[in-house]
């Protein structure tokens, strides 16, 4: 019963975060599954949601990695997907590997530290999940959605509209094939070893919930040593000969409960007489060195590691605050670049640095950024783009503008054009007199709040905008003087 | 065939020839007026109103004109073309009024247009243009379908042969296959064009607009109205962006002109309009809106004003 409430859950959100990540037609625009995940919420020390998910597993144990975490389920359709074709398919027990997984965890703190995100962006799963989905299976759902549109145009029908299927970035789509055949990989033949080895958010969990009230219990005198359980058992954690559960790898999926026939498993609350637990001296004193390692790891590093440098800066997107901001939040779940209506977000090459690899960058290639809009810095769960509203954002100047006359085509070719200022929603390139009747832009950089639309539609790309790493505030327009309505008339 | 198309049809091709081959003899081009004689004596060949509401307007200039039927045929396939070029709301008045376009498509329908649809190639994000515009939920309100323009798949080339800079262009399909088209633009100041009316806003029917700005703005702008002209055209003129145009920064680049042109003559409405607009943006010369005169020059109309029958109402 538990363990089909379980799945019924599982795949109830895992369906509602990938339509968050797929969703094209603002159906869902500010998704709240994706608020709940423990690795954005770390990551912005967002104290309400972390409080939950932590009392949650100290109360339940790792249910989090079972029915919210969209790598876990994911993993487990894998799982699934084995024993259809392997019937026989078995687990066993393994011992925990501390060394390893907290090993991984303190290289991941030790590389945030340094500015590297990228790897900890990496295997954090609800960012690597998002990948998959914004990478993988959007492209396939708009390309279903542009066969419907083009089967409805075919009868009159505009019900549907097409929409622009193109890969974000080489490198995001390297890394999201990476991650399935990865992920798919260790699923299909080793259950949640990855949840129990790599995962940073599996070690933290883990790390509470061996301490859980409710959990997976043996009762010991209805136990034949049959090992059904523990060959049911994805995460490697029941030892049925000595009775014993690694409660820090357990992600409460409650096959066991399933799979034993004398009903001796259970979960329920802590037994009176439990023994006390031996304290694990090796770990601490990890621990320990960790935070050492971590407190020293030299802020010169990350400035090697971010040095790399394009010839214009990178801008990031309004609300980011800084580059440092983004650098220090920002997992690279994709969840903006998904959501941008007007394709200007996309994943980073090395415009960042090495450690900002996949973050979300601005782009003018496709669109550019919407004057009123600010749906980037309400979904980011991350903290990586804080929320603005539209007036905060109107004022806000994630790069400024930079105008080159000397490719100008109403300077070189003498005939009228005004594109950039016809598309800038502030007037901080407008049009003044030039010779002939010709007008010719002229920049108000303080002005600019760097949408882009004047870069976007240049035919010579003679504007473009210059990235600020720390965001700067555009200086409000001057208010024009009102003209009076009075005296006109036909004119002819 | 009689002998008066005959006529104008040989006057056509003979201006096309003279423009295309040395851009000289625009005289001759300019004495085909693409409305004028065919007309009943008594329509008007453009009407002006002014101090109305958009529909009230509409019904006004219509009545002067001869009517919508002396456009659009029953059964006729037809499109109409408003400005929905930015994401702004109604009162910034950056695209068309919807009041005006729900009267125009009511126009239609009782006219036994067979199908209308309404679309523009917008410049900001598609989808909130036509939803912050008031439009989409106007026109399907009114019975009209709504089509997208935002996909290159919309779009097909088609040649131009009578433009100057711009041989040929990919124009939107519901353009194509449309029997006939109505313009429906907004009078606004643009920065580059320095004004945008009804011959600017068919660069919202063509996919690469990039193209126009680097080929030279106001050539292009008259090259593509030579493509499949308008059998009319509505200049919204109830709200106008005189300053800081064409989107606007706030509501004091707006005026509340409560205006409307009508003419199956473009570079009549845009010289009528360009007029009016001078009137109250008056830094702005009218001679400098190039794209006008070069219209002319193609044998799109005239800017004669006084050649043709010109009615001016006072709601």
């Amino acid at each position: 019963m538990l363990r089909k409430i379980r799945t019924a859950v599982a795949v109830a959100v895992i369906a509602l975060l990938t339509y968050g990540f797929i969703d094209f037609a603002g159906v869902i625009d500010n998704p709240l599954l994706q608020k709940i995940q423990f690795g954005p919420a770390l990551l912005s020390l967002s104290i309400v949601t972390l409080a939950c998910l932590i009392v949650a597993t100290l109360l339940l144990g790792r249910l989090y990695c079972s029915v919210i975490c969209p790598l876990g389920i994911f993993q487990d359709f894998f799982n699934w997907l084995s024993k259809k074709f392997d019937k026989k398919k078995k687990y066993g027990y393994k011992p925990e590997q501390p060394w390893l997984r907290w090993g991984v965890l303190a290289v991941l703190v030790i590389a945030w530290l340094c500015g590297f995100t990228f790897l900890v962006g990496l295997v954090e799963p609800y960012s690597a999940y998002g990948r998959l989905a914004v990478e993988l299976f959007r492209p396939v759902y708009l390309l279903g959605n542009n066969l419907l549109a083009s089967i409805g145009e075919l009868f009159g029908s505009y019900r549907f509209f097409k929409v622009a299927v193109s890969l974000q970035s080489i490198s995001a789509f390297v890394v999201a094939i990476l991650t399935l055949l990865v992920i798919g990989h260790f699923s299909y033949h080793y259950g949640r070893t990855w949840c129990n080895t790599i995962c940073p958010v599996g070690t933290l969990l883990g790390f509470f919930s061996r301490f859980s009230l409710l959990r997976i219990r043996i009762d010991k005198d209805r136990c034949n040593h049959c090992l059904a359980c523990q060959r049911k058992c994805k995460a490697y954690c029941i030892d049925s000969a000595n009775q014993q559960i690694d409660y820090s790898r357990c992600v409460d999926c409650f096959d066991c409960i399933d799979a034993c026939k004398q009903k001796a498993i259970y979960f329920g609350p802590v037994k009176r007489h439990s023994q006390a637990e031996s304290v694990d001296e090796s770990k601490r004193q990890f621990l320990k060195s960790t935070l050492v390692l971590a407190a020293l790891a030299p802020a010169a590093v990350q400035a090697k590691v971010t040095g790399v440098k394009d010839t214009r800066v990178p801008m990031s997107p309004p609300g980011s605050v800084s580059h440092r901001n983004l650098l220090g939040h920002c997992t690279s779940c994709h969840l903006c670049v998904s959501k941008c209506p007007s394709h200007v977000l996309k994943p980073a090459g090395l415009e960042y640095g090495l450690g900002g690899i996949m973050q979300p960058v601005m782009k003018f290639d496709d669109g550019y950024c919407n004057f009123d809009c600010n749906l980037c810095s309400q979904v980011c769960p991350a903290g990586a783009i804080k929320p603005l509203t539209v007036e905060e954002k109107h004022r806000t100047q994630p790069g400024r503008v930079v105008f080159n006359k000397d490719i100008c085509v109403v300077n070189v070719n003498r005939t009228s054009c005004g594109a950039c200022a016809e598309h800038c929603p502030v007037q901080a390139i407008h049009m003044v007199p030039f010779e002939g009747g010709l007008t010719i832009p002229e920049t108000t950089p303080e002005m600019c709040v760097g949408c882009g639309g004047c870069e976007f539609i240049c035919p010579v790309k003679a504007v473009h905008i210059e990235g600020n790493p720390i965001h700067l505030e555009a200086k409000a327009p001057e208010q024009d003087a009102v003209i009076e309505t009075q005296d006109f008339d036909f004119g002819f | 065939m009689d002998r008066r198309d005959f006529l104008k049809t040989l006057a056509a091709a003979g201006a096309l020839v003279t423009v295309k081959s040395s851009g000289m003899m625009d005289v001759m081009a300019s004495t085909v007026p693409s409305t004028g004689a065919a007309a009943a004596a008594d329509n008007a060949d453009l009407a002006a109103v002014m101090n109305g509401e958009p529909a009230a307007m509409l019904e006004a200039a219509m009545k002067e004109l001869g009517g919508i039927g002396r456009f659009i045929k029953k059964g006729d396939k037809i499109v109409i073309k408003p400005n929905i070029g930015w994401d702004r709301t109604p009162e910034l008045a950056g695209n068309t009024n919807p009041d005006l376009l729900v009267a125009l498509i009511k126009m239609c329908q009782d006219a036994g247009a067979a199908e209308i649809k309404v679309f523009d190639h917008t410049c900001d994000n598609w989808t909130r243009c036509y939803d912050h515009s008031g439009i989409e939920a106007a026109v399907k309100k009114a019975g009209a379908t709504m089509v997208y323009a935002h996909e290159q798949s919309s779009y097909e080339r088609v040649d131009i042969p009578k433009g100057v800079s711009l041989k040929n262009a990919q124009v939107h399909k519901a353009i194509i296959e449309c029997d006939k088209w109505i313009n429906v633009p907004v009078l606004k100041n643009h920065g580059g064009a320095l004004m945008t009316c009804a011959m600017k806003n068919h660069m919202g029917i063509v996919w690469d607009r990039r193209a126009f700005h680097s080929r030279g703005l106001h050539q292009c702008i008259a090259d593509i109205c030579t493509y499949k002209p308008a059998v009319l055209h509505i200049v919204d003129a109830y709200r106008t962006v005189a300053t800081n145009g064409p989107q606007g920064r706030s509501a004091s680049d707006v005026v509340l002109t409560k205006a409307l042109f009508a003419s199956p003559d473009i570079v009549a409405v845009d010289t009528a309009a360009g007029k009016f607009f001078t009137g109250i943006n008056k830094s702005i010369k009218f001679e400098n809106i190039e794209h006008i005169p070069d219209g002319q020059k193609l044998g799109l109309g005239t800017m004669d004003l006084e050649s043709i029958n010109v009615k001016r109402i006072k709601l």
